[in-house]
């Protein structure tokens, strides 16, 4: 409450997609006993902690933040999720994978296996032992062919499963998150927002993010089609040979799954410029989590997935 | 840098099974170049692994196994697309009626329709009944695709006997703006670009008819309307209350009444995200700042003059999902109006919509996936207006109480054509 800034443009899709979200924010707040908001110091993450803080300003933020752990980060992320988490006034809890491996739950897949499945158990273990009855999460419709079928607030049962065919009607903006003991929602404020409206408003709003987002100079392997950075997760294997590439990522995963794109975008002007004309798709491009099948990410959504 | 600035359309696309509404989505988006490559790529593998030629597009849209494998939509779709001027998003929703939940989940939202007939078939019932949930939701402006137009050999004179089948039902449901335009969605005619096989038609492409069209709101608001979700304590003591605009817009120094309580005040200050502002439009998550200390809460709505009804009793237009019938003796529910919650009882079923006929006929019970008629009695007071004068404050949904599945959704007062 300091400068009057001129009125927003009504019909400017930014401030109608932000609105929405600051909406979805408050409304789930509402109805919902204990919720918690899903944050692996990604990009579109980074979005919903920023919008959380301003559907609740100047109050602080009226739920804790959860980080799933797998052990297998980029160091540039983990530092940014601290410093963000820090900068919003937010409780950080971190679950961890290797907490899971070792109570036996899940088989470990050794040191540089995926541990992108195994996140399922943690993040549903988390959610029962806090007793959280809404979890937000950053995942946007057009990312993949199962999200685009997901509604705005998706309901999941006792175990933690989403049925896609027995989801409940969704009008106008009515969003019902009432749930039984143990079942949960989970909430999607991002929903219609795609790759470009994120990067738009991350330049608008002159957001902090994980450096590893911005070109920067990295060694790498060319494995599987995608540039792996090698590092404490990925070591070159026996005929790969090692560039010293110009890379950004397009998205933030696993250190051992997520690849890294060819690009000399350093400044958010310059990624906005990139994505605009990109002709491969930000998961397509970079996540090696999702080439398993044709329906990869439907199963690990019904799973209890993010 | 791309430009920023653009406008927002919500469009749904609506109609029958198999007349093709995916196929013609997944053509838009693959003629537009609004794909990427490596989603083509799996389109064309899953296609092919179906052995079903090189490219079914309907797989761009139906994205589960289970529809993939039964080669249906069950559930609405959401897909974006880019103009330099204008962002789509696209609900491509099923034609089934068993999925009618989710159509309507799709149409709530939208601007426009896009009604998609095969012409071979003509309008079906399923056509009708999407046609007229569309209107009952208030969607007024509709472009329809006379779809399959290759396999009647481009016959101007059939696409003319299904647009006089839709024309006929469109003036009794009141669409304000309509064009129809002969495609193939199969083939690409019409869709993005015009078509050499249709020379006797003279209209827009598919694309340039949604380009054309306007996006935003259809009410005949009558007064701001600002439901509040949540209470902001701001430093120093005071209280600002947050919530989503609709209706008109609010300025600083507007005269204000709080319902249901009746208090009159001022608008002293809007904030939005923490930031001060002159005025909240409509659609803007604000939060205002009233001139006198008032006991207003979560659930209760600050308007401008007209006012809205403060009742316990609401007539309405009901569409029922349930899976049991709708009666004024069965489940235990509850309705979640804006954001207020209250137990609700259903005082009488006054008939259900004929769709062949668009006629009352007399019920005592509705169906699932039937709209009909009802006088609802609240426990806690709504303040309420039309649903076509404010789409926000007019519409409301019934919630199971033993299982919270949402099982109707409601609108205040009942359509001018019924």
């Amino acid at each position: 409450m300091t400068t009057t800034l001129p009125t927003p443009h009504a019909t400017d899709h930014l401030d109608v997609l932000e609105s929405h979200a600051l909406f979805i924010l408050r409304e789930v707040v509402a109805e919902c006993e204990r919720p918690v908001l899903l944050f692996s110091g990604g990009k579109d993450s980074a979005v919903l902690l920023h919008l959380a803080a301003k559907a609740f300003a100047p109050q602080q933020l009226p739920f804790p933040v959860l980080h799933i752990d797998t052990g297998q980060n980029f160091h540039e992320v983990l530092a940014f999720r601290d410093r963000a988490a820090a900068a919003a006034g937010a409780r950080l809890i971190v679950a961890r994978v290797q907490d899971t491996i070792d109570q036996g739950k899940v088989a470990d897949p050794g040191p540089l296996g995926s541990r992108n499945r195994l996140q399922t158990v943690t993040l549903l273990d988390a959610i029962t032992d806090s007793t959280f009855d809404a979890a937000f999460g950053g995942a946007r419709r057009d990312e993949d062919k199962a999200r685009a079928k997901e509604r705005i607030l998706s309901f999941r049962d006792a175990f933690g499963q989403w049925d896609p065919r027995q989801q409940r009607p969704e009008l106008w903006q009515l969003y019902q998150g009432k749930v039984n003991p143990g079942e949960h929602v989970r909430a999607f404020p991002l929903s219609d927002w795609t790759e470009l409206d994120v990067w738009q408003y991350i330049g608008r709003e002159k957001m902090d993010l994980p450096s590893i987002y911005f070109a920067h100079q990295r060694e790498v392997v060319e494995r599987e089609g995608m540039w792996l950075a090698v590092g404490e997760f990925v070591e070159p294997l026996a005929g790969e040979e090692v560039f010293t590439k110009t890379v950004r990522f397009r998205t933030v995963g696993d250190a051992n799954c997520t690849g890294a794109v060819l690009s000399s975008a350093a400044t958010i002007e310059a990624i906005i410029d990139e994505v605009a004309i990109a002709n491969v798709s930000e998961r397509g491009a970079t996540r090696g989590d999702d080439k398993f099948s044709e329906t990869a990410m439907e199963d690990r959504k019904r799973e209890g997935y993010f | 840098m791309e430009l920023a600035t653009k406008d927002l359309l919500r469009l749904a696309t609506i109609g029958s099974v198999d007349d093709g509404k995916s196929t013609l989505i997944g053509r838009l988006l693959v003629d537009t170049r609004q794909l990427f490559d490596d989603q083509l790529d799996a389109v064309a593998a899953a296609s092919e692994k179906r052995g079903i030629g090189d490219l079914d597009l309907s797989f761009v849209t139906d994205g589960l196994r289970a529809e993939r494998e039964q080669g249906i939509t069950i559930d609405v779709a959401y897909r974006y697309a880019t103009t330099p001027t204008r962002k789509f998003i696209i609900a491509d929703c099923p034609g089934h009626v068993r999925y009618t939940r989710n159509m309507a989940t799709g149409a709530s939202t939208a601007d426009l329709a896009l009604v998609v007939i095969d012409v071979a078939a003509g309008l079906k019932e399923q056509t009708r009944r999407h046609l007229c949930i569309a209107a009952l939701l208030g969607v007024r402006s509709i472009i329809v695709a006379i779809n399959k137009m290759d396999t009647i050999g481009w016959s101007e004179l059939a696409f003319q006997s299904v647009v006089d089948q839709f024309e006929t039902l469109s003036r009794e449901l009141g669409f304000s703006s309509t064009v129809a335009i002969p495609v193939s969605a199969l083939l690409g005619d019409n869709v993005a670009t015009i078509s050499i096989n249709t020379p006797w038609y003279g209209g827009p492409s598919v694309l340039d008819a949604l380009e054309a069209s306007e996006a935003g709101s259809w009410e005949i608001a009558q007064g701001a309307r600002l439901p509040i979700q949540w209470v902001l304590r701001q430093p120093g003591g005071g209280r600002t209350y947050a919530g989503m605009v609709s209706g008109e817009a609010f300025h600083v120094g507007d005269k204000v009444t709080l319902l249901p309580q009746n208090i009159e005040t001022t608008v002293r200050a809007i904030n939005f995200g923490g930031e001060s502002r002159l005025e909240a439009t409509v659609g803007l998550a604000a939060d205002l700042d009233l001139e006198d200390e008032t006991d207003a809460g979560r659930g209760d709505l600050i308007a401008t003059h007209p006012l809205p009804t403060v009742t316990k009793e609401i007539e309405a237009t009901i569409c029922w999902f349930g899976e049991k019938p709708f009666t004024t003796s069965g489940q235990r529910l509850r309705l979640k109006h804006t954001t207020k919650s209250t137990p609700v009882r259903v005082q009488a079923i006054k008939g259900v919509i004929n769709i062949e006929s668009l006629s009352i006929d007399e019920a005592t019970s509705l169906e699932t996936n039937e709209i009909g008629l009802a006088t609802l009695v609240t426990s806690e007071a709504l303040v309420v207006d039309d649903y076509r004068e404010d789409r926000v404050t007019g519409s409301f949904v019934l919630i199971d109480e033993v299982t919270n599945a949402t099982v109707a959704a409601g609108m205040v007062g009942r359509a001018s054509f019924l």
